[in-house]
């Protein structure tokens, strides 16, 4: 107890020390930079009042966020529905690992802001392009992490499955999942950290209500403290959603 | 013809020759034990025997016809237990049961296979997680799915190798009770590295020689009433001779390849033996 109190005093102090190079920073070579005072004063609002709507694109930081966690949680989803079994499937077949392997290592390197206009090309409307956006590009350690789980599923429980004569579906739902969940979901932690990534780039090219959307607009009108005000949400909202992750891991490894 | 034969069956992993020319034949409703040093290739055998792993060389038949699959009517111990951790030991029995009997209900299911926990003392620690277990209480479980299964053919890898001296004689009783009560003669063919331990279960023992390219010795029969009991076998001058001519049969092994051994130690020193 005592020793998390220090950690967190500690971490504490970072934060100060980097508020410190932040606002001397501002004060000195870079006057372009809003000091954190006047972020503060010019963004009190949208922290004050973070539920109000004022117009389209002129909302409390929460409403923001919320919008931004929605997009995020479909693609999200959408990205682990396709990559837990597409994961498996690689997993399971040396045939299709070799077929599909080289495709993948080529695809995954590639950045949101090249899939997006494909597409809103091929969606010609801008929610679902993000999503394909945040799905394509948050996938790939979903499938990766899920294929190695089963290629680590020790030659035992194969053994005792073949022994067992248990049936495809149950060799599945007893040994294959269990097994490779504890690496699924170190793929979903991973897939949830690069959906919200790609949000911001999602949603500045597609110009809607979100972080994302509210950063590019308050660029384009010139009021810095706002990117700023954008920039420490979408942080916080990461580091919390990486916990939330990790809280849920630990608790499946306990179980 | 013989209910299991092995014929000049042959293993290599690679370079390495694990077993070599080994012959083999057990009756119906025998207890045969196969003892020998770590390493030697026991559970090689045991596993090609069973058809979970194909032979280099030779041939395995069971009941007249060539084994290539783990057969329906057998059931195996693994050396390790190899329960599923993420279930209670009554799923992991259950699971077995489930497989084996279809046709019963669920409750008869639940019945089977907490029937054969209890049997193996573990009926009020049927809801734990292995992870929840101690050594001793997981073979059980072992023991317990495997016997569940009502199986015709019992295969044993050294099913009480990791357990204190006291546990151990505890489920030797178990095991050679359970055998004996079984609805149908149960043939089993079990793996050790404990020659009392045969003594004390086997109609015949058989020594596996040293490897690398292990074979079998003649085997010694075991001609003691049944059940034995483990402190009377100490003195008995039988289970004496059976004991000393297991002991020669294992350290023959060892001489007449100490140099060929010192021939192969520089290739085998590549290869970190590991316990299957
Ligand atoms: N899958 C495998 N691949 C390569 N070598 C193996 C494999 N399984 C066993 N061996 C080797 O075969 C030898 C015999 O192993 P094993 O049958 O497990 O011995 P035992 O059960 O008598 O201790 C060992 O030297 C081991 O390293
Ligand atoms: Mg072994």
């Amino acid at each position: 107890m005592k020793k998390r109190l220090g950690n967190f005093a500690l971490a504490l102090v970072g934060v100060a020390l980097v508020g410190a190079l932040w606002a001397i920073t501002s004060a000195t070579i870079a006057p372009d930079l809003p000091s954190p005072l006047k972020t503060w004063e010019e963004s009190k609002i949208y922290v004050m009042q973070p539920w109000e709507k004022r117009g389209e694109m002129d909302q409390g930081i929460l409403r923001m966020a919320s919008y931004s966690l929605w997009r995020v949680a479909k693609g999200f989803l959408l990205a682990i529905l396709i990559g837990t079994p597409l994961g498996f499937i690689l997993g399971a077949s040396n045939l299709f690992y070799k077929m599909f392997d080289p495709t993948i290592q080529v695809l995954r390197p590639i950045s949101p802001l090249a899939w997006l206009p494909l597409g809103l090309i091929l969606f010609r409307q801008s929610e679902p392009a993000a999503l394909f956006t945040i799905a394509l590009c948050s996938m790939w350690p979903t499938v990766i992490n899920t294929m190695q789980g089963v290629r680590a599923i020790p030659q035992d429980y194969h053994n005792v499955a073949k022994v067992l004569r248990l049936s495809p579906w149950r060799r599945l739902t007893k040994i294959w999942i269990p097994a490779t969940l504890p690496f699924m979901f170190s793929g979903y932690r991973l897939s949830l950290g690069l959906a919200w990534l790609v949000i911001v780039a999602a949603e500045m090219l597609t110009g809607t209500p979100g972080v994302g959307g509210f950063l590019w607009q308050e660029y384009n009108s010139l009021i810095y403290s706002h990117i700023l005000l954008c920039i420490l949400t979408i942080g916080i909202v990461g580091f919390a959603l990486d916990r939330l992750m990790g809280v849920a891991e630990a608790r499946l490894r306990a179980a | 013809m013989a209910f299991l034969e092995v014929t000049d069956l042959a293993k290599s992993y690679g370079a390495r020759d694990v077993l070599s020319g080994v012959n083999f034949t057990m009756e119906e409703g025998e207890f045969v034990s196969i003892v020998g040093a770590s390493a030697s290739g026991k559970t090689t055998f045991l596993k090609i025997v069973s058809g979970l792993v194909p032979a280099t060389r030779g041939q395995v038949t069971m009941g007249g016809a060539a084994v290539t699959d783990f057969s329906p009517q057998a059931a195996i111990v693994f050396q390790n237990y190899s329960l599923l951790p993420w279930l209670s030991a009554l799923e992991n029995v259950r699971l077995a049961v489930e497989a084996a009997f279809p046709q019963y209900s669920r409750t008869q299911q639940n019945e089977q296979s907490e029937k054969y926990l209890k049997m193996v003392g573990l009926g009020g620690a049927i809801s734990k997680k292995p992870s929840q277990l101690s050594g001793g209480m997981r073979q059980r479980v072992a023991i317990a799915r495997a016997f569940a299964v009502e199986p015709r053919v019992m295969f044993l890898d050294e099913p009480f190798g990791a357990l204190d001296a006291l546990t151990r004689a505890t489920l030797q009783q178990e095991l050679a009770r359970m055998c004996s009560q079984a609805a149908r003669p149960v043939t089993a063919l079990m793996i050790t590295n404990n020659v009392d331990e045969a003594i004390l279960l086997s109609d015949r023992i058989l020594a596996l020689g040293r490897g690398p390219a292990a074979s079998l010795s003649p085997a010694v029969p075991v001609n003691l009433a049944k059940p034995r009991a483990a402190d009377l076998l100490m003195h008995d001058d039988q289970a004496i001779r059976i004991r000393n001519r297991l002991a020669e049969f294992l350290t023959a092994g060892a001489e007449s390849r100490k140099s060929l051994s010192r021939a192969a130690a520089s290739a085998l020193s590549k290869t970190v033996p590991l316990e299957a």
